[in-house]
């Protein structure tokens, strides 16, 4: 090796880091532009999927992607921010689907996404995460256990108010043995949400969709 | 130079095997190896980073100065592995998002920066793609042996979600046990893992003992007992 001046040796290594920067940063933007469109389209296709599975394709034909408002009520949806995706059937109000709802965990928040139908009863519940113990509380999973369906249909009315609780406090959803923390929270948040979209449907509605 | 490839995937495989070796990259191994194609998935994406790193340090070795070699190495990996985080969320879509955080973590495991500096910075380009690819296999298998048991013993299934990596066809290879199996929760949480890999280590120095009986004459000089990882 050529023997430099430290000055030198300096600049030089510093230009060859420099270039090596731009080479991988320029690597890292090509691979960005090349698969930003299909990420996007993966995420879209991901959540049209999950809105797909808990509210009826016949009862919307608008797209609930782009009809969204933010709405910020963190004492009933558990959430900051929640987004609310908005169907619609011939123009009328159908569907509110809440993301996410968070309910308080036994270890940290289990965030939900909440379809109400637009007369009042749930199209369904799904996680969207928590970090519940793996084999008691992650039974909210619908991967893991069916229970996540016991709100299938239900309403503020369906079951009585008073006994939207777990089995335990005298209400009508199963607990886990060993875990009725977990449950207990997803059943308050939901009738929480349910209580909100009661009471806020027309303005949800009736408020301009906000960008993404 | 011609003739160690060999040598380099046995190292890479078995005698210098980086998870029960030199029990480098422990954080993801330990993390993701709950499942076998969890496994699978990370390892496969490791191995792709750590192929491109070597290769491309073996390339550049000639050009990189002593003084900024360490951060030129890692400026490598980190763009490797953004690239392949970017592209798996393109292609892998399901998968990435069960492996989440665990992609861009591959460039904090200390094997792709000591393969780097260890093997790729001395070594022509086909014998440090070699490296990487043995290396990474060698580290494929132990997370795919570690998450198939405890994916068997923990929650009763082999392979469960193979098709979000292999496709729907995939879908048929997913064992079960029955529901007559109630699953050992202890083998799905972390200690699990650890004790897992203990295992798995306690049975490759249970082998290579054997190995080293067998054949007397192959124990290096002076050394009788197996070498500590």
């Amino acid at each position: 090796m050529a023997v430099a001046r430290p000055i030198q040796a300096m600049l030089i290594a510093a230009a060859l880091l420099a270039a090596f920067g731009v080479a991988g940063a320029g690597l890292v933007a090509l691979t960005y532009q090349s698969t930003a469109a299909r990420i996007a389209a993966n995420e879209r296709e991901a959540l049209l999927d999950q809105i797909g599975r808990i509210v009826p394709a016949d009862r919307i034909d608008n797209d609930p992607l782009t009809d969204v408002v933010a709405v910020q009520d963190p004492a009933m949806l558990g959430a900051r921010r929640t987004t609310v995706y908005r169907g619609r059937l011939a123009g009328a109000p159908a569907a509110a689907v809440f993301s996410p709802v968070e309910a308080k965990g036994y270890a940290g928040p289990i965030r939900l996404i909440v379809a109400v139908l637009a007369d009042g009863s749930l199209g369904g519940v799904r996680v969207l995460s928590q970090h519940e113990t793996p084999g008691l509380g992650d039974k909210i999973e619908e991967h893991k256990s069916d229970w996540v369906h016991s709100f299938d249909g239900r309403s503020l009315t369906d079951p009585d108010e008073r006994r939207w609780k777990v089995k335990r406090d005298g209400g009508v959803f199963d607990q886990f043995t060993g875990a009725t923390v977990t449950p207990r929270s997803v059943v308050f948040a939901v009738k929480q949400t349910l209580h909100y979209a009661r009471d806020h449907w027309d303005e949800l509605f009736a408020a301009p969709a906000a960008e993404g | 130079m011609a003739g160690g490839h060999r040598e380099i995937w046995l190292d890479g495989l078995w005698h210098n095997n980086q998870a029960l070796v030199a029990l480098l990259g422990l954080c993801p191994l330990l993390a993701v190896s709950n499942t076998a194609i969890n496994g699978l998935g990370l390892g496969l994406a490791t191995t792709l980073v750590l192929a491109l790193s070597n290769s491309t340090v073996s390339i550049i070795r000639n050009w990189i100065r002593p003084e900024i070699r360490v951060p030129v190495f890692v400026l490598v990996i980190a763009s490797f592995v953004t690239a392949v985080e970017l592209a798996m969320n393109a292609w892998f879509h399901e998968l990435y998002k069960i492996l989440g955080i665990f992609i861009p973590l591959i460039v904090t495991n200390c094997t792709i920066l000591g393969r780097a500096e260890a093997f790729a910075s001395r070594n022509g380009l086909l014998r440090s793609l070699s490296d990487g690819l043995a290396i990474g296999l060698g580290f494929t298998a132990v997370l795919v042996t570690l998450g198939a048991s405890r994916e068997l013993i923990g929650q009763g299934t082999l392979f469960a979600d193979a098709h979000l990596m292999l496709g729907e066809a995939a879908r048929g290879l997913t064992l079960r046990l029955g529901d007559a199996w109630p699953g050992v929760l202890l083998a799905i949480l972390p200690p699990g893992a650890f004790i897992g890999l203990g295992c798995l280590i306690a049975l490759k120095n249970i082998i290579d003992k054997r190995a080293a009986n067998r054949r007397p004459a192959a124990l290096p000089i002076g050394d009788a007992q197996p070498s500590q990882g």
